[in-house]
């Protein structure tokens, strides 16, 4: 160690002795700085600072992909570790919300796994399917259903045993009442019915017609695969496109007003069952001829040649920009799998398009579920709830381990628009083609659509979405039926049915 | 009792490591010898708390007692490696001792859980490492000429890159490795110690503009050798030791400019030219649509990490060897997923504290030699693991690089860990100047002022 030292000195003393000459005269030809000894002292707190700084935006990079992103991690089909979770906990039950068994696991004596389904096709979309792939809440919640919370002791028990740790249960917000009317209601015809609460976005039931039974999944697999007409596994509430028909107008309307908010209520059009521009033509329903017309009347009788008239003196550009705010082609704050809705409007639109848009025909598209969380939003003030169905999870001692609340997403319109839309929607049910709403012991209020998607026949699918009470909206509904004609004759009773039954229902809550 | 321990044995594995990062950070803030001390102490014993609740966990799931076995070996390893390294050299830095036997042995401990095999032949590696890095701070004080070898650094470095570039073997598409008796050697490693000496050398006394040139036409050579032989990672992280020892040796900030400019360009380059590269940024920026292809290995990463997330699955609970390269590139993600995310970020952090202790070194030392040299290790060591571990979470493109200590391989560790005795090397040096500076001071204690300007003297003329 002596040694070491003084080799040590002696180099020092080199050192010092000799760039000293050099030093000098180098500084002094070439311009650069000197370096002293602790010359460069930021330079290298500089770069390591770069370096830290760096590895915290990393580390941070990290956490937060692992706080968003784990559930898709472990739900991708592609990771093998499901498999490994399935291997050490059987799959949790799910849940209507009053405790109904919507699904579950039956082991049995040889801890087999079946996968049952109680209400069998009921549910088929909404509660879906686990071992094709995945659908609906089996594939929402799959992370919480093979993952198990179940408490130490009982993993210790089980393990000692040598059996599966029970999966995590999930409850959801679907009501098995209003769930049998609406497929009772949508009966032998294709469509979907969704029934959500506006206050908070729950959704309370989602049919889609027609279905399949998810108990027999696996043996009818193969032919609901080729069987591409009929669509069987096309949840149509969610992602099924159709044209909007007159619904639309709620849309149309509200630009309307965005352009006129101080004469909209002076607007007048006399309609002779047809509006023409140039070699575009448009036709009311079945060529009625609805009179003379104002802003009101043209919503609640649906008067295409009046929205006709609107549509072709809209401002692009603004149209464009109230769609974009109502969520059209773009993505929806839903958790469910769904199809975006398509419309355009642009300044170089042909007046044909342009006419066609207004009413909801045309190239136009949405899904049942778009168009349901618009009116929520209507009902709910313009504001709207995020839509959901999984209400919380819990393990299988009854501990929640989870649970979701409701949550805002944002104003799709202005308190006053929502009011103004509102009021429209009860005038179609006081005095244009919701009448068949009329009379009940609560007030409703909605839209319907007939939406023609067969040029040369005339045929139509039936819309309606609305909600109830006018007063205080509690509850919402949208309602499709394929093919079945007007929304006013076909649409809007089965909505009658399920204010019913959901009113009912609350009155039994209260008893 | 033994399935209360395996479920509870995540959460008391990452409660060490996290006590083990505070004390790591409060080593390096605390000035107080006395605590430092118990610090010190405390590390180690929370080293090897963390080693036998994996290792006992590893024997408890597996049923295996051969991890227990091993579980012996490496901490007798890791304990008389402290000591060794602490009777030999004392005034070496115990900080940067003690986080560097942690950090192997966390390596060894994720690696017999993918592979026993491998593990004992990492062992092997770590033990013959250590045997030859315990001379380096002894040769460090002895030979007298290292200033003056800078072309010969260069001409060793080119020679030695060049010869893999043309004999090398072909693993996964690049030419990296090449085998002597059965053993495979990975020259890019070995090469980057070398070519830090040379940079030192060739910049520590002149930093005129041809100088600076000629120093980088040589390191440009060998980057590109690198690039050529299709080592990406390696070529990277060549390349910035070369640019920020350049700057940090002229203080001239045009070069870095230069640098940043040049490795855009070379980058962007080398995006047209070469396929593999494309493939990497096609795969770091949308590896979902190549689930099956281009972005198998970083989306099988990415679900290690989730399905890990903050506690980890437990060890031997997880699918870790689902990841390809996972014993190299991917072992991050590996330790990620069994122990969990949270104790891979104390991981990190323990990296990231060596490098601030390197840092804090090359800050206090005058030579401008060793300084460089200091720096430039500093530097690669924490480019590397910027590079891999920012690869295995998807922040930036997949290089396929090792994390230092932990991955398999001996090339790497070997390398790190002789980079690692040439600071402690360097830091005895500067504590026995200091220690002497300290004690002139003392003993010309009235007169302060006098002494101060002699110091300053002596400091501008050291320069």
């Amino acid at each position: 160690m002596e040694r070491a030292e003084k080799t040590e000195k002696t180099e020092k003393t080199k050192n010092q002795n000799r760039p000293e000459d050099k030093t000098g005269s180098r500084s002094g030809v070439k311009g650069l700085k000197r370096p002293g000894p602790r010359g460069n002292r930021w330079e290298i707190i500089g770069t390591a600072a770069v370096f830290v700084v760096l590895f915290l935006g990393m580390i941070g990079y990290l956490g937060y992909f692992v706080a968003t992103n784990e559930q898709d991690m472990v739900n991708n089909s592609y990771n093998s570790r499901q498999q490994i979770l399935l291997s050490q906990n059987y799959r949790g039950s799910i849940f209507s919300r009053d405790g109904e068994v919507l699904a579950r696991t039956v082991l049995d004596g040889e801890q087999n796994e079946t996968r049952e389904y109680p209400y069998g096709k009921l549910f088929a979309h909404i509660v879906g399917y686990s071992t094709q792939g995945r659908m609906g809440v089996e594939a929402l919640s799959n992370y919480y259903l093979i993952n198990t919370s179940t408490s130490l002791n009982n993993k210790v028990a089980n393990d000692v045993a040598g059996v599966k740790n029970p999966g995590d249960n999930v409850y959801t917000t679907l009501d098995v009442k209003l769930q049998q009317v609406a497929d009772e209601q949508l009966s032998v015809y294709r469509g979907a019915v969704i029934v959500t609460e506006v206050s908070t976005g729950r959704i309370l039931a989602m049919v889609s017609h027609p279905d399949f039974d998810p108990n027999e999944i696996g043996e009818i697999w193969d032919s609901l695969v080729e069987n591409k007409d009929s669509s069987v596994l096309l949840n149509r509430a969610t992602q099924g496109l159709y044209p909007p028909g007159s619904t639309f107008k709620i849309v149309t309307a509200l630009e309307y007003y965005r352009e006129h908010p101080d004469t909209y209520e002076n607007y007048s059009f006399q309609c002779n069952g047809h509006f023409s521009m140039g070699d575009s033509r448009i036709n009311c329903y079945h060529g009625a001829n609805h009179g003379s017309v104002n802003y009101v009347t043209s919503f609640a009788k649906s008067c295409n040649s009046s929205f006709a008239n609107i549509g072709v003196n809209l401002d692009a550009d603004s149209f464009e920009e109230t769609l974009e705010e109502l969520l059209f082609n773009g993505e929806l704050p839903l958790t469910l799998s769904y199809n975006r809705s398509s419309v355009e409007v642009a300044e170089d639109s042909s007046v044909n398009d342009v006419m066609q848009t207004s009413i909801g025909q045309g190239r136009t598209q949405i899904t049942p579920m778009h168009l349901n969380m618009i009116t929520c939003a209507i009902a709910n003030d313009g504001l709207l709830m995020r839509p959901y169905v999984v209400d919380r999870v819990e393990n299988d001692a009854g501990n929640v381990v989870k649970s979701f609340k409701p949550s805002g997403y944002g104003r799709l319109m202005s308190s006053e628009e929502a009011e103004l839309l509102a009021g429209l929607m009860e005038a179609v049910v006081q005095q244009g083609t919701g009448s068949r709403l009329k009379g009940a012991d609560y007030t409703a209020a909605g839209k319907t659509g007939s939406a023609e998607y067969n040029d040369t026949k005339g045929d139509s699918h039936a819309w309606f979405t609305g909600f109830a009470p006018v007063e205080e909206p509690q509850v919402c509904v949208t309602i499709i039926v394929e093919g079945a004609g007007s929304g006013g004759d076909y649409a809007v009773p089965i909505a009658r049915r399920l204010f019913d039954a959901y009113f009912a229902e609350k009155q039994e809550a209260l008893e | 009792m033994q399935e209360y321990i395996i479920e509870l044995s995540k959460y008391y594995i990452v409660f060490f490591m996290v006590l083990y990062t505070l004390t790591c950070f409060f080593a390096l803030w605390c000035k107080k010898e006395q605590r430092l001390h118990v610090l010190y102490l405390t590390q180690n014993a929370l080293m090897v708390l963390v080693q036998i609740s994996c290792f006992l966990n590893l024997a408890l799931v597996s049923k295996d007692i051969q991890y227990l076995f091993f579980f012996g070996f490496v901490q007798i390893f890791l304990l008389a490696a402290v000591m060794l390294v602490t009777m030999i050299y004392e005034k070496a830095n115990r900080l940067l001792l003690n986080n560097m036997c942690m950090l192997l042995g966390i390596g060894l401990c994720i690696i017999s859980r993918l592979s026993f095999h491998h593990a004992i032949r990492q062992y092997v590696i770590v033990l013959v490492s250590f045997i030859i890095s315990l001379v380096i701070p002894y040769l460090l004080s002895r030979i007298r000429f290292l200033k003056k070898l800078t072309w010969v650094y260069a001409a060793v470095g080119i020679t030695l890159l060049s010869a893999v570039l043309i004999l090398g073997e072909v693993t996964h598409g690049s030419k990296i490795s090449f085998s002597v008796a059965g053993v495979s050697f990975q020259p890019s490693e070995f090469v980057k110690i070398i070519f830090l000496f040379f940079l030192a050398a060739a910049l520590w006394e002149d930093v005129s503009f041809l100088r600076v040139a000629l120093t980088a036409s040589l390191a440009g050579i060998q980057v590109i050798v690198l690039v050529v032989s299709k080592d990406l990672g390696s070529a990277l992280i060549f390349f910035v030791g070369f640019v920020l020892v350049v700057f940090v040796a002229t203080r001239n900030y045009l070069y870095l400019l230069a640098g940043i400019l040049g490795g855009g360009i070379a980058a962007a380059v080398s995006y047209r030219l070469f396929d593999h590269v494309r493939t990497r940024v096609l795969a770091w920026r949308d590896p979902w649509s190549y689930i099956d292809a281009q972005g198998y290995q970083i989306t099988q990463s990415l679900f290690a990490l989730g399905s890990g997330s903050w506690f980890g699955m437990g060890l031997l609970k997880g699918n870790p060897k689902s990841i390809p390269y996972v014993y190299v590139d991917a072992v991050f993600s590996a330790v990620c997923e069994e122990m969990g995310v949270l104790f891979g970020i104390c991981l990190i952090l323990i990296c990231i504290g060596n490098f601030l202790v390197i840092m804090n070194i090359a800050l206090r030392i005058h030579d401008r030699f060793y300084q460089m040299i200091v720096y430039g290790i500093g530097i690669m060591y924490i480019f590397q693991i910027f590079l891999t571990v920012g690869g295995g979470i998807k922040f930036i493109p997949l290089t396929g690089v090792t994390l230092p200590f932990i991955s398999y391989g001996g090339s790497s560790c070997m390398t790190t860990m002789i980079m690692f005795f040439i600071i402690q090397g360097i830091y005895m040096r500067l504590r026995q100047m200091e220690e002497a500076q300290e004690n002139k001071r003392r003993g010309k204690n009235g007169k302060s002022r006098e002494n101060r300007e002699n110091r300053e003297n002596e400091e501008s003329k050291q320069a």
